[in-house]
């Protein structure tokens, strides 16, 4: 079986994993607390009124018209009016899903790309300092909230050291870059515009560090303990007995082996971070989805909430989506031994 | 020994455990000379392993307090472990026991060669080497032709297909065969050979192991052979060395050891291999001894049956039984074979002669070829 195949087989595997998500997340919405009718029309609404807006919203339908009218509607890009903003649901996402995208991509590349040497050096210098040191931090890591480490850190780099802004995306003055993707790293780069591209990066550091410490921390602590059962394999004392360099051994050899397994956990991790995004964002009031998601949820507003629900279930599965094809490239296993 | 390759003189390793200093080699000597194959036998867990990762300098959490390792009459044990490394693969290598794990399963059969072909022996990366690499195609392409040609060699019929393979794709055999191509690539002088096909059905390890022969023939490469199977060791070597809980407890040459048997653990692992005649042979009661707290007297005392008290207190010292063939234990008569045990003779332990020998002639039942002086021999 070829990658491509491989792919294709995997893509066809997330269709019915969506459309499951999809009947999920319409039920929830339907069995939630609260009539949506009875909440637009406030108290003082008479039963026919009721009866006629829940006719006119199709609310008097059996649940499988209802899902397919909703589904239609999804798919269109109708969310719904937001009771809180009044814009459609979807436009808002829309325009704040980049600012999230943007902090949890650029928070999982470096968890991601720290973790792996952090994790090999103290995997395979298991039980001396660096080990001890790795287990400290990542003891650290995962204990403490992300909103505490978010507030400590402003409190000491912001308040104390005065070296980076408090919030937002971008310092007040600085024009956002014209938008292409809407990601300011990549657009003020598009744009040749250095200067916003380095003030959205030192906006973007303490979010990335409150955000992605945990995941650091976790990824790490996997990696180091598959590193450990990597070592205990015959292929590399094969390897050694050949006259391979170390760090050939530990970085090719032993890290493909050893990070196929963690990558898993990363493509989870990335679902996390959308849904642990929104206590950083509200703290560094960045102008994101996870932020949008608190406020509709206090707000009970409820197309916004399905919406905010939608986009993370999305992420979850493209998420793994990409881990099986990234599995299935590390470790020819998978894909050869499959079907 | 004329001409040896490989001496391993007095080799002690010890490794630090829970329950304390585990001395799992007690002091060995054997040597391989130059083109001959020699056999470690013994039972899983007597040392062997530990024996051949000591010469290959593969283990790191050992301590080796005492002895030597002579590769080309150079101590092994003093040389730096960039020097070590330096040896590692290029003079000394070793094919893998288990042909299902001791491949990369995420490398193609290639890659892993090529790997080989351009790192081996180099303690480290180099980052320059790495760019020049990546830009010489010239090099790439030898080392292919090198790779593919080696596969040949292993009597691999579509090399090319192989060297793309992953080892998934690949029988236990051809696994077996890419194991064996990879460590002759760079035609090492000594071959450590850890129970080839052991893994493998009979039919396929007889071929491997025919095909091995040929090969180090060609090359007149020195072979140490590791095998818990006296039955193999006869058929690829010159030379056995009988191994027991650390310690080697017989040693001769091919034929001569199986003419003559004389050590009692060596007459048991005999008496182990099943024939057509008499079936599954009877195997040798108990097990081995604890390396953290050896028996200060014969290490195989307990399991053995002609033991006397005596043989749990005095250590069996390896004793010249014939031109060339020693033997640790106290049932025979002899020479100490190392010059270090001779202020033991001195107080040799007197249990009496073996009794196969005493009730007239060798009862073994072994149907070994009668010339017990073939292979004149060198003395020790």
């Amino acid at each position: 079986m070829s990658y491509v195949d491989y792919l294709v087989r995997r893509a066809i595997h997330s269709v019915p994993v969506i459309f499951g998500l999809s009947v999920l997340i319409f039920l929830i919405s339907r069995v939630i607390p609260g009539d949506p009718v009875r909440l637009a029309l406030g108290p003082e609404a008479t039963d026919q009124q009721v009866a006629a807006l829940r006719a006119e919203m199709g609310l008097d339908q059996p649940l499988p018209m209802q899902y397919a009218d909703w589904l239609f509607g999804v798919v269109q890009g109708d969310w719904g009016m937001s009771l809180r903003t009044n814009n459609n649901v979807f436009s808002d996402i829309v325009a704040r899903l980049p600012a999230t995208l943007e902090l949890t991509v650029v928070t999982l590349f470096f968890a991601v790309l720290l973790a792996i040497p952090f994790g090999v050096v103290a995997g395979t210098n298991k039980d001396r300092w660096q080990d001890h040191l790795s287990r400290i931090t990542a003891l650290f890591g995962v204990s403490m909230p992300r909103f505490w480490v978010a507030i400590v850190l402003q409190i000491v780099f912001v308040v104390s050291l005065g070296l980076l802004p408090l919030s937002g995306r971008l310092s007040d003055g600085v024009a956002p870059p014209p938008a292409v993707t809407r990601l300011y790293l990549v657009d003020s780069l598009i744009a040749g515009q250095f200067g916003t591209f380095l003030d959205a990066a030192t906006h973007l550091l303490l979010p990335t560090v409150a955000l992605g410490l945990a995941t650091l921390a976790q990824v790490m602590r996997l990696i180091r303990s598959d590193m450990i059962d990597e070592q205990r394999k015959d292929y590399v004392l094969a390897a050694r007995a050949y006259g391979l360099p170390n760090t050939l051994i530990e970085y090719k050899y032993m890290l493909q082996n050893a990070f196929t397994s963690s990558l898993t956990v990363v493509g989870l991790a990335f679902g996390f971070l959308l849904g642990n995004a929104f206590l950083v964002e509200i703290v560094f009031a960045w102008p994101g989805m996870a932020r949008y998601g608190v406020q509709a949820i206090l707000y009970q507003d409820f197309n916004a909430i399905v919406g905010v629900t939608i986009v993370v279930g999305i992420g979850f599965v493209t998420a793994n989506f990409v881990v099986d094809l990234l599995y299935g490239y590390l470790d020819p296993r998978v894909r050869l031994e499959e079907g | 020994m004329a001409d040896p390759i490989l001496e391993v003189k007095n080799l002690h390793v010890h490794f630090e455990t829970h329950d304390g200093t585990a001395e799992v080699i007690n002091g060995i000597d054997f040597a391989i000379d130059r083109g001959e194959t020699a056999a470690l036998v013994g039972e899983t867990g007597c040392g062997k392993s530990v024996t051949v990762k000591s010469i290959m300098g593969l283990l790191p959490s050992a301590t080796i307090p005492e002895g030597e390792i002579r590769y080309k009459g150079e101590d092994v044990l003093s040389l730096s472990d960039a020097e070590r490394h330096s040896r590692r693969g290029k003079e000394m290598s070793m094919i893998m026991q288990d042909p299902m794990t001791s491949l990369n399963p995420v490398l193609t059969v290639g890659e892993q060669m090529m790997d080989v072909l351009k790192w081996q022996g180099r303690p480290r990366l180099s980052l320059s080497k790495l760019v020049r690499d990546a830009l010489s195609t010239g090099a790439k392409a030898e080392h292919r032709k090198r790779a593919i040609e080696m596969l040949g060699e292993v009597e691999i019929s579509a090399p090319e297909r192989v060297f793309e393979s992953y080892p998934v794709e690949l029988s236990g055999g051809m696994r077996q065969r890419v194991l064996i191509a990879i460590a002759l690539l760079s035609e090492p002088d000594l071959l450590i050979a850890d129970e080839p096909g052991t893994a493998l059905d009979v039919t396929t390890e007889a071929k491997v192991l025919d095909l091995l022969d040929e090969l180090v023939e060609e090359r007149d490469t020195s072979v140490l052979y590791i095998t818990h199977d006296l039955g193999v060791a006869r058929e690829v070597s010159d030379r056995i060395n009988v191994m027991y809980a650390g310690e080697i407890v017989e040693q001769a040459p091919t034929a001569d050891l199986f003419a003559n048997p004389q050590h009692p653990y060596t007459r048991g692992l005999l008496e182990s291999i099943p024939t057509l005649s008499t079936g599954i042979g009877d195997g040798i009661e108990g097990h081995l001894p604890d390396y953290t707290n050896p028996p200060a007297g014969c290490r195989f005392a307990d399991r053995c049956p002609h033991a006397e008290a005596a043989c749990h207190e005095a250590y069996p010292y390896p004793r010249q039984t014939g031109a060339d063939h020693a033997t640790a234990c106290h049932l025979f008569d002899g020479l100490p074979a190392r010059e270090r045990h001779e202020s033991l003779a001195a107080e040799r332990v007197d249990i009496g002669t073996a009794p196969w020998l005493s009730a007239g002639g060798d009862t073994h039942s072994g149907d070994a070829p009668g010339d017990i002086s073939a292979d004149g021999g060198t003395d020790q």
